[in-house]
C-alpha cells in the first residue's frame, strides 16, 4: 500500500493531493499539462522535496515533512519510467539495464540485465546505444531497467507518449502484460483519458493541482463530478475483440455481451471509443424492429444507472454488459423522462465509433 | 545560358574574409618561413630551449591536473544546485578571463607574496611560491580555471536532469551519480574545456613573469624563453615558437572534435 498525502506550491498552481493505492494495482492520474501529474510522481521517488506532507510505502515512511523524515531517491527504490525514458546515451542497453545491479560482479550483473532484456524482447540489442533503437525498444530497455530491482512502487510517466502511433498499440498491450505480473503499487500519469481508462484499475482526474474525482473509469464517465471532468473524461471506452464484419466494416464484440460495428478497420482485441454526445438515447421497443429507421448501426440495449446535470445538459450513466455513458439536453432527458432503473436502447454511428488497438 | 554577375556586396565580403585570413595566418606562416626548418631544429638542440619546454609541459600538466580535480566538482555544483550568491559567484569565476595578466600577476602578489595578505601564513607552513616552480603552477591555475570552469558548466547543465533523477531512483547516491552519469555525459564538453585551458595556460606569459619570474629551469617558462631570447637569438625564439604554434594547434583540433556532430551523451 501506498500512501501520499501532499501539499506544494509547483508555481502555475498549488499542488494538493492525497492518494491510496494498494499492491497490485494501478492508478491512472489523467489530466490537463500542467496540472501536477509529473510531481507527484517526482515527489513519491524522493526527486522532489514538497513543502507539506506524508509518503508512507508498505508501512515505511519515506517523507514526513513535519517530523523532518526524509528518504533519499536511492533509498527508496522506485521503479520510475520517464517520459522520455532517460536512458543513459554512454551506456549500451544492458548497461542500462545493469546499471541498478552494481552489488553483484560483472558476469552476474551482465547475466541479469541479459535476463531482463530478454524477458522483453530485447536480447538480440544487448549491445546497442540507446539512441540507435526504436521508440519501443527504448520504452521497454526503460522498463527493464527500472524493474531491474525489486522495486517498492513503479511509476509510468506518460508511458506512450514519446511513441508514434503504430508502435503505440504493441507497446501498450506489452505494458498491460506488465501491469498486470506486477505486484506493488502503481502509478500511471497520462493526458489521454483513453489511456487512462486501459491501464488504470482506477482514474484520478487531476485539475490545477488537485484531485477533482477518482473511481473506474465507467464510473467517472457516468457520474464525473464536475462540467470539467465529464469533458476530460469525454471519450466512452468499450473494450472487445475485433473482427470483419458485413459491408466492409468491422464488428467489435464487445467483452460482457453485445457486439457493435465500426467503419475503422481494427482485428483482435481493440477498444472501441466513442464520445457521449455521440449516443443517442431512445425509449426501449422490446425488439429489433422499433429502430430500425434512421442511420445509426450501432443499438445496445441498456439500463441507466445515473443521471448528472451539468448545466444544460444531461449526462447519463448507463449499464449494458460494460458501462457507458450518453449526454443529453435537459429537455430530451425531460422527454424521455430518464431515470435510474429504465431500460433504454443507446444508438450510435458506426463511423462515429474509433477503434485502438489494446 | 546567363551566368550571374557578382555584386558589389559580395565582392566587399569576400575581400572581407581574405584579409581577415591572410592577416591572422601571415604571423603563423612567417615563423616557420622566416628560417629554415633545418636551422629551426638544431636550436631546439640547445639546453635552455629544452629546459623551457619541459618546464612548460610539467608546470600546465600540474596547473590542469589541480583545475579539473577542483574545478570539475565545482563546475557540478554551479550547474545542478540552486544556493544564494550563485551569479555572483559565476561572475567571480569568470572575472580572470577579462582581468589584464599584469593585474592577475600583482593581485597573486599581493595574495600570496611574502608581504601579501597570506604571506606570513605561507611562511609558517614553509611554502614558498614567488619565484619557485610552483609560483608558476598557481599563475598558470588562476588564468586557465575559468576556460575550463566554465565550458564544464555549460555541459553539466546541458545534461538531462531527468538522466541524474533516474540514476538516484535506480539506487546510486549522489556522487556514484555525478562520477557514473553526469561526468560521462559531459565529457565531449569537458575535453573541450580541457583543451581550451591548456591552450590558455601554454601561452601564459603576464602573471607567471610577476608573479614567478624568469629563472632558468626553475619558472621560465616557453613564452617567458622567447620573451628572453627575441633580441639575442631570434632563430631560437622562431624555433620554441614554432613548438608552441604546434601544440596550440593540435590543441585547438581536439575542442573542434571532441565538440564535434559525433559527440554523444548530453546533446538529445
Amino acid at each position: 500500500m501506498l500512501h501520499v498525502d501532499v501539499a506544494t506550491d509547483l508555481g502555475a498552481c498549488a499542488l494538493d493531493v492525497s492518494l491510496d493505492v494498494a499492491a497490485g494495482s494501478c492508478l491512472a492520474l489523467a489530466g490537463p499539462s500542467g496540472a501536477g501529474k509529473s510531481s507527484i510522481l517526482r515527489i513519491v521517488a524522493g526527486v522532489v522535496r514538497p513543502d507539506h506532507g506524508r509518503v508512507v510505502c508498505g508501512g515505511r515512511t519515506w517523507l514526513d515533512r513535519s517530523k523532518g523524515v526524509e528518504l533519499t531517491p536511492e533509498a527508496r527504490g522506485c521503479a520510475y519510467v520517464f517520459q522520455d525514458y532517460a536512458l543513459f546515451g554512454h551506456l549500451t542497453a544492458w548497461q542500462n539495464v545493469a546499471y541498478p545491479l552494481r552489488r553483484l560482479r560483472r558476469a552476474e550483473r551482465r547475466r541479469r540485465a541479459e535476463e531482463l532484456l530478454d524477458r522483453f524482447g530485447l536480447l538480440a540489442q544487448a549491445d546497442a546505444r540507446p539512441r540507435t533503437l526504436s521508440g519501443g525498444e527504448r520504452q521497454r530497455v526503460a522498463l527493464a531497467r527500472a524493474l531491474a530491482r525489486d522495486p517498492a512502487v513503479l511509476l509510468l510517466d506518460e508511458p506512450l507518449s514519446a511513441l508514434d502511433s503504430r508502435s503505440r498499440a504493441t507497446a501498450g498491450r506489452e505494458l498491460t502484460q506488465t501491469l498486470g505480473a506486477i505486484a506493488v503499487p502503481t502509478i500511471l500519469v497520462t493526458h489521454d483519458f483513453t489511456e487512462a481508462a486501459l491501464f488504470g484499475d482506477e482514474v484520478g482526474v487531476l485539475d490545477s493541482g488537485r484531485l477533482v474525482q477518482r473511481g473506474t473509469p465507467g464510473d467517472l464517465a457516468a457520474r464525473p463530478a464536475s462540467a470539467f471532468v465529464a469533458d476530460f473524461t469525454g471519450a466512452v471506452v468499450l473494450c472487445g475483440t475485433a473482427e470483419p464484419g458485413p459491408d466492409g466494416l468491422t464488428r467489435v464484440v464487445l467483452d460482457g455481451g453485445g457486439t457493435v460495428v465500426s467503419t475503422d478497420v481494427a482485428d483482435g482485441p481493440v477498444a472501441a471509443t466513442l464520445f457521449p454526445w455521440e449516443i443517442s438515447l431512445h425509449p426501449a421497443v422490446g425488439g429489433p424492429a422499433g429502430l430500425t429507421s434512421g442511420s445509426a448501426q450501432n443499438r445496445l440495449d441498456v439500463t441507466v444507472s445515473s443521471v448528472t446535470p451539468l448545466g444544460n445538459r444531461v449526462r447519463v450513466g448507463l449499464q449494458g454488459g460494460q458501462p457507458l455513458a450518453a449526454e443529453v439536453t435537459l429537455a430530451a432527458s425531460g422527454a424521455l423522462d430518464l431515470v435510474p432503473g429504465l431500460v433504454v436502447t443507446a444508438s450510435f454511428k458506426a463511423a462515429a465509433t474509433r477503434l485502438v488497438a489494446r | 545560358m546567363r551566368r550571374r554577375r557578382p555584386t558589389a556586396f559580395g565582392v566587399l565580403l569576400t575581400l572581407a574574409l581574405a584579409l581577415t585570413l591572410g592577416f591572422l595566418t601571415l604571423p603563423v606562416v612567417a615563423i616557420f618561413a622566416d628560417t629554415s626548418p633545418r636551422r629551426l631544429v638544431d636550436s631546439l638542440g640547445d639546453d635552455s630551449a629544452q629546459e623551457a619546454l619541459w618546464l612548460s609541459l610539467q608546470t600546465t600538466v600540474t596547473a590542469l591536473a589541480v583545475i579539473v580535480l577542483v574545478g570539475t566538482p565545482a563546475a557540478y555544483a554551479l550547474a545542478t544546485r540552486t544556493f544564494p550568491g550563485r551569479t555572483l559567484a559565476i561572475t567571480v569565476i569568470e572575472l580572470p578571463l577579462v582581468l589584464p595578466p599584469a593585474v592577475a600577476g600583482i593581485g597573486l602578489l599581493a595574495a600570496l607574496g611574502p608581504q601579501g595578505i597570506l604571506g606570513p601564513a605561507l611562511q609558517d607552513t614553509g611554502l614558498v611560491l614567488v619565484l619557485q616552480t610552483a609560483g608558476v603552477v598557481v599563475a598558470l591555475v588562476f588564468v586557465a580555471a575559468p576556460f575550463y570552469i566554465r565550458q564544464a558548466q555549460a555541459s553539466f547543465a546541458a545534461v538531462d536532469p531527468d538522466w541524474l533523477h533516474a540514476s538516484r531512483t535506480l539506487g546510486a547516491g549522489p556522487a556514484r551519480t555525478f562520477l557514473r552519469v553526469a561526468v560521462p555525459a559531459a565529457r565531449p564538453g569537458l575535453l573541450a574545456g580541457l583543451a581550451l585551458a591548456w591552450g590558455r595556460a601554454l601561452g601564459e606569459f603576464g602573471a607567471t613573469l610577476m608573479f614567478a619570474g624568469s629563472f632558468r629551469g626553475i619558472t621560465q617558462t616557453a613564452p617567458l624563453a622567447i620573451y628572453d631570447r627575441f633580441a639575442t637569438d631570434f632563430t631560437g625564439a622562431l624555433a620554441l615558437s614554432a613548438v608552441l604554434v604546434g601544440a596550440s594547434g593540435t590543441l585547438l583540433l581536439t575542442v573542434k572534435l571532441a565538440s564535434g556532430p559525433g559527440a554523444f551523451g548530453a546533446a538529445r
